[in-house]
């Protein structure tokens, strides 16, 4: 947990986001966030972000259902109860199929959420900064990190060269912390310990 | 950017009127901010009286057995495996919209999709109430969970339709949940963030789990949102093929029917659409909604339900076919008499569903009528009860008349608890939903900014130029701008 300062501009259209993104990286600035209050595709390829590997979760508990489905039901039925139906065989698998199915599914589903859950560290109380309220409505906020190298007001007036209104330099805190929104205590051993100037 | 946005103008706008993403906002957000009307009182006070009936029809039944109900000899299932499984069928439309139109790159259903969604859960809560209470000693429902007990580890039967029903309304059910709460969570941080009193701060902050919107987060989003819906499609087929299993899995005439699978999947998205008709005609009345609720996503509902009314006709068609061409007189006797025949104690059932289901939706052939929005209303009604019908049918007159013709003089007619019991699941149904209108966006607020500038009619007639350009022109500005 820190303390960190940043440049922070805010975008009212996407179409003037987009090419301003570019140019800040050009720039060398590095892009800590950028808020949207919608998914716009393509911008997280141009912020170079990686891919997410979430499908590929979703996949390994995918599989872990069918093999907890498969494998217990066959333990029951062929080896801790045998029940005897009509004759027919114990391990009857097309009959499992339906279960093996729906565990799959539930075991990806849930597992994923969770695991969506984890990575942006999301759960109820949790409590994070995002610069500006207006990014869950209708603005489109970018966050310069400053370093010791970075000249502040050379960053302020490039943002507002791409096409940013209402830049300023802003701390903010950078992870999360367990809080309520109606309230502006942080608690849980916050250290106000700053990085930089 | 211009040429992603591009949309034909053939296509008719999905979002009304001159709007901006602030106008999407605060015209969604509108009905959750402001206090409660007197007509939403009334709702939810009519919704919460039944619900209470319902509460003490249940508690009749648990009190004195499932005798309370007028279940006999050959109808062992009457009412309450009825009303599950249109239950059940009515919740397929919201995965149908939210998890099968958003792989099919349907643009119109984020405007329906939340209020969908939601009615699928409160659907299913609704149908899981059936199983659970008919079992007589509810406190032992835990019974059909495979854990290590004290019975001498005595298991369920995983061979058996009904143990695999369990396992698919649950999953059906926690699935349904994780994808609306997921999508709901970028809708709970605009209100968060907008929230003005101090509860509602509380309130939406912890519901919101601490969501900022970033990139990454979109990102990771989007790919659960995506795989949750590959996930959803296969799974609401085979909730309600395995729902079908039930009574196809039997040596039931009448049940024992191959085309079972299909039939339901079609009859449960008919339904599902019925009620979503009858649900969004309302809402976007009473919450101003129209322009994002608009009569286009009216009509293309409509379109699916006179399709799916008709599969469900083939399908009717179909069963009457295959009972006189397989020549066997248990079968033939379970359609030509039981069913067809209309001076038959229960004939009267069967010509209610063929007329509320196969010849009434035919009217939506008609444009005009699909875009009448009191005809669309009225026919919600007629096939949500056609379709209750359709399994009072099926479950009802397979069985009244079995192979015993001694048994065969108890006519079965519901009791009060049985009727009680059903009411209360509306109450519990209408009562959710007041609820979610109240307290949650009803349309997905980023979902409606997102396809905006590509649908929105104030930004769809700025792309009148693009259409009147040659192809030379377009590929000449468009092709270089690579998506920036």
């Amino acid at each position: 947990m820190a303390i960190k300062k940043f440049v922070v501009g805010c975008f009212d259209d996407e179409a003037v986001l987009f090419p301003a993104v570019k140019k800040v990286r050009r720039a060398g600035y590095k892009i800590h966030e950028v808020y949207t209050p919608f998914p716009i595709h393509g911008l997280d390829k141009a912020m170079g972000l990686k891919d997410t590997d979430l499908d590929t979760a979703g996949f390994i508990y995918g599989i872990m259902g069918t093999a907890t489905a498969l494998g217990f039901i066959s333990w029951i039925f062929t080896y801790d109860w045998p029940l005897n139906i009509g004759g027919k065989p114990h391990f009857s698998l097309p009959a499992w199929i339906p279960i093996t199915f729906e565990l799959t599914v539930l075991f990806s589903a849930v597992g994923m959420t969770l695991t969506f859950c984890y990575l942006c560290q999301m759960a109820p109380f949790v409590k994070k900064d995002h610069f500006n309220l207006r990014s869950t409505d209708d603005l489109f906020v970018m966050a310069l990190e400053i370093t010791e190298k970075t000249n502040e007001a050379e960053a302020v007036a490039f943002l507002q060269s791409v096409g940013a209104m209402d830049v300023k330099v802003d701390r903010k805190e950078t992870k999360w912390w367990l809080g309520r929104y109606d309230k502006e205590t942080k608690i849980f051993g916050m250290r106000e310990t700053e990085t930089a100037v | 950017m211009a040429l992603l946005r591009y949309e034909s103008q053939v296509r008719a706008p999905l979002v009304e009127d001159n709007k901006d993403y602030h106008q999407v906002t605060v015209d969604i957000c509108r009905p959750v901010e402001a206090r409660p009307t007197r007509l939403w009182w009334v709702g939810f006070s009519v919704s919460v009286l039944l619900l209470c009936f319902g509460i003490v029809s249940v508690t009749m039944e648990v009190i004195y057995g499932v005798g309370q109900w007028n279940l006999n000899k050959t109808v062992g299932w009457g009412w309450d495996i009825t009303n599950f499984v249109w239950w059940i069928g009515i919740g397929h439309a919201g995965t149908l919209i939210s998890a099968i139109l958003l792989l099919f790159r349907q643009g119109w259903r984020t405007g329906v999709n939340r209020a969908a969604e939601a009615m699928t859960i409160f659907a299913v809560i609704c149908a899981g109430q059936f199983p659970i209470w008919h079992m007589g000693r509810v406190w032992l429902a835990f019974f059909v969970l495979p854990y290590p007990n004290t019975r001498g580890v005595l298991w369920p039967n995983f061979n058996s339709a009904l143990l695999w029903d369990v396992f698919a309304i649950s999953t059906y059910f926690t699935v349904s949940l994780l994808f609306w709460y997921s999508g709901l969570l970028p809708d709970l941080a605009t209100l968060r963030d907008r929230a003005k009193l101090k509860w509602r701060k509380f309130f939406y902050g912890v519901a919101s789990f601490g969501w900022t919107g970033s990139t990454k987060t979109w990102q990771r989003f989007e790919t659960l949102a995506l795989i949750l819906a590959g996930l959803s499609t296969p799974l609401v087929l085979s909730v309600h093929t395995i729902v079908s299993f039930d009574f196809a899995t039997s040596v039931v005439p009448g049940w024992h029917t191959t085309i079972f699978p299909p039939y339901f999947v079609a009859g449960a998205v008919f339904s599902g659409f019925a009620m979503v008709q009858t649900l969004l005609v309302v809402t976007r009345k009473v919450l101003a909604l129209e322009e994002y609720i608009t009569v286009e996503h009216i009509d293309v509902m409509n379109k699916i339900i006179v399709l799916t009314g008709s599969i469900v006709g083939i399908a009717y068609l179909s069963e009457l076919f295959v009972s006189w061409y397989s020549a066997n007189p248990y079968e033939s006797f379970a359609f030509a008499q039981n069913r067809v025949n209309l001076s038959s104690p229960y004939g009267w059932s069967y010509y209610i569903m063929m007329g509320c289901n196969v010849l009434s939706p035919q009217i939506f052939w008609i444009r005009k009528m699909r875009r009448n929005l009191l005809v669309t209303f009225f026919m919600s009604i007629l096939v949500n009860i056609g379709m209750w019908f359709e399994r009072f049918v099926i479950i009802v007159t397979s069985v009244y008349r079995d192979y015993l013709p001694s048994a065969w003089s108890t006519y079965y007619r519901p009791s009060i608890w049985e009727v009680g019991f059903y009411l209360g699941t509306f109450g519990l149904f209408f009562t959710c939903y007041f609820l979610f209108a109240k307290f949650f966006p009803v349309v997905a607020v980023a979902e409606i900014k997102h396809i905006l500038k590509r649908s929105g009619e104030n930004y769809k007639a700025k792309m009148d130029v693009v259409e009147h350009e040659s192809m030379e022109e377009f590929a000449d500005k468009h092709l270089h701008d690579h998506g920036a």
